[in-house]
């Protein structure tokens, strides 16, 4: 429990944060019509793929073969994610190009 | 100073992250909101490569390696997919952001064993959630890929419910006796990992093909999630900004597409559609069928004013979006006026038929949802029904007993003719009968809805 009530008072801002952002995503999405959901949820999961950032800081510590590995493997897939995911999405709105 | 800088490239991506999705939708700005979030990824990453403090230079070349490798491998598969396989794509990509997630805490747990005292219990706790969601987006988005693929079959264990509930209490259970020092052999991970891996696949498993676009979401809305721990592990407040952005956005995603389909969530995640006890239930159907030929559409159609073509995943699965633009063309240059119908949930992704007729150079004003085609089939001449099945079916109306009862359809069979073109008599993925065929207003056009229809096209240049 201490490390717990710890954990929250250290972390207060990350916290307000975390219902902040709740809140707008919430926002951005309402409105969407219904057209763009497929791309939509193709952008956000390119954007989740922030995680890579994760993996680049334990490649970057990596001492051993282990962390070597693992964070090779992840920084590939995390890039994977990434670029995948932004080029899929590009591709889905560039056939929304109204004509003329 | 580095650390300054590499403060203000993250609050730049973020803002970049947040004006992206902001832009992502609506139609006109869309395409620059991706680039925009796309930018501002590339800028947090070289930040985190030459400014962050603990990546040391001696590692660049491997990180250089596997950006390198992933970029080269992403950007091909991205180019080359199919635009009717765009689901699975996504699902797929969504997989690996969540295998990532995964291995980021696996490696860190591994560090947090061989330096104890380095980090809080809050800490640990922290690490095990990010690896349990990402482990079960990774395994679920790789379930729904290969159902989507029609690769994997529903499968249903008996008492499904029971045993995944089963594997959610060990899982949290083994965190908390981990957490509280009650089991201190670090090998416990693996086992956490393995069981959440295994939940994602109970998880996927029994819920029918039809419904992968909301597991989808949802899953792409945990990877977000995860995302958001490890910007907790690493006190980093892009990767916390933009999991939560993406894990809130994807749920509530995830609602909307269910509520087009008038169902909860739960109903979906129990998965009681789709799957083979849906088949008996509902009324059976009967009376005759009659078909029609392709010359005898064409010409009912040259004589009409209004068509409304409704597609379809069938339309999806025989690549027949270009044949359809031609045909539109075809039938305006004689003097009818064409709409296209989507439902919200045609094909297998929400606007899943706006992108395949998009690609087509289908113009974007010709594509109308439910709520505004629905009046005006009373006004139409023929509806032409391409590859679609649950979406035009009067059961959803008028069967209670009918598993998709309460979903909003369109009203096709308003219309003075409905021609219904499909490969055969099978019943759609819900598995029930389509009381539509069965319409006297209603004809059938059996074959593969390209083929069939190029021959329209043809036959409505001869005429």
């Amino acid at each position: 429990m201490e490390s717990l009530f710890q954990f929250i008072s250290e972390n207060q801002l990350m916290i307000y944060l975390v219902i902040l952002m709740i809140f707008l995503g919430v926002e951005l999405i309402e409105k969407v019509p219904s057209v763009l959901h497929t791309p939509l949820m193709s952008g956000a999961n390119a954007i989740h793929g922030v995680i890579i950032i994760g993996s680049i800081i334990i490649m970057g510590q990596a001492d051993n073969t282990f962390a070597t590995i693992f964070g090779f493997l992840a920084v590939v897939l995390g890039t994977l994610n990434v670029v995948g995911g932004f080029v899929v999405t590009d591709r889905m709105l560039d056939m929304f190009k109204k004509k003329k | 100073m580095k650390t300054f800088i590499l403060d203000l490239i993250y609050i730049v991506s973020a803002f970049a992250f947040i004006v992206g999705i902001k832009m992502l939708g609506k139609p006109v700005s869309a395409k620059r909101g991706n680039l925009l979030a796309a930018a501002g990824m590339t800028a947090a990453i070289f930040g985190t490569i030459f400014l962050n403090e603990s990546v040391m230079p001696t590692n660049y070349v491997w990180i250089f390696g596997a950006l390198i490798l992933g970029s080269a491998v992403g950007y091909v598969m991205a180019k080359k997919v199919q635009m009717t396989q765009m689901p699975q794509m996504v699902s797929f990509f969504n997989g690996m952001g969540g295998a990532c997630a995964a291995l980021i805490s696996i490696v860190e747990f591994d560090h947090y064993i061989h330096h104890p005292g380095t980090g809080s219990v809050a800490h640990l706790v922290i690490l095990l959630l990010g690896m349990i969601i990402g482990a079960v987006s990774f395994s679920g988005s790789m379930i729904a890929y290969g159902k989507l693929e029609e690769k994997i079959k529903d499968f249903r264990l008996p008492a499904q419910q029971v045993v995944n509930i089963l594997v959610l209490l060990v899982i949290f259970g083994l965190i908390y006796a981990f957490s509280a020092g009650i089991v201190v052999n670090p090998l416990t991970i693996y086992i956490i990992l393995g069981l959440a891996a295994a939940y994602g696949l109970l998880f996927v498993f029994p819920i029918g093909g039809a419904d992968m676009p909301v597991v989808i979401s949802l899953l792409n809305s945990f990877t977000g999630v995860a995302t958001a721990f490890g910007g907790f592990l690493y006190d980093n407040k892009v990767m916390l900004f933009g999991g939560i952005l993406v894990g809130s956005a994807g749920t509530l995603l995830t609602v909307v597409m269910c509520r087009a389909m008038n169902r909860s969530l739960a109903n979906v995640l129990i998965g009681n559609f789709g799957g083979k006890a849906a088949a008996s239930s509902g009324r059976a159907v009967t009376g005759t069928i009659k078909e029609i030929s392709a010359a005898d559409t064409a010409a009912l159609m040259k004589y009409s004013k209004n068509v409304v073509i409704v597609p379809g995943y069938g339309l999806a699965v025989a690549q027949a979006q270009h044949v359809c633009h031609e045909l539109e063309l075809s039938l305006e240059a004689e003097g009818a006026q064409v709409k296209y119908a989507i439902h919200p949930v045609a094909g297998r992704m929400p606007g899943h038929m706006n992108v395949l007729l998009a690609e087509s150079n289908v113009d974007y004003d010709k594509l109308l949802e439910m709520d505004d085609i629905n009046p005006e089939f009373k006004t139409t001449d023929v509806v032409l029904v391409v590859g679609a099945n649950d979406v035009v079916n009067p059961a959803a109306k008028n069967d209670p007993a009918s598993p998709i009862y309460g979903m909003p359809i369109l009203d096709v069979e308003d219309a003075a003719n409905v021609i219904v073109m499909k490969r055969s008599m099978r019943a759609g993925y819900a598995g029930i009968e389509n009381e539509l065929f069965f319409n006297p207003k209603t004809r059938m056009l059996f074959g593969d809805a390209k083929k069939m229809m190029q021959e329209l096209v043809n036959e409505l240049k001869n005429a």
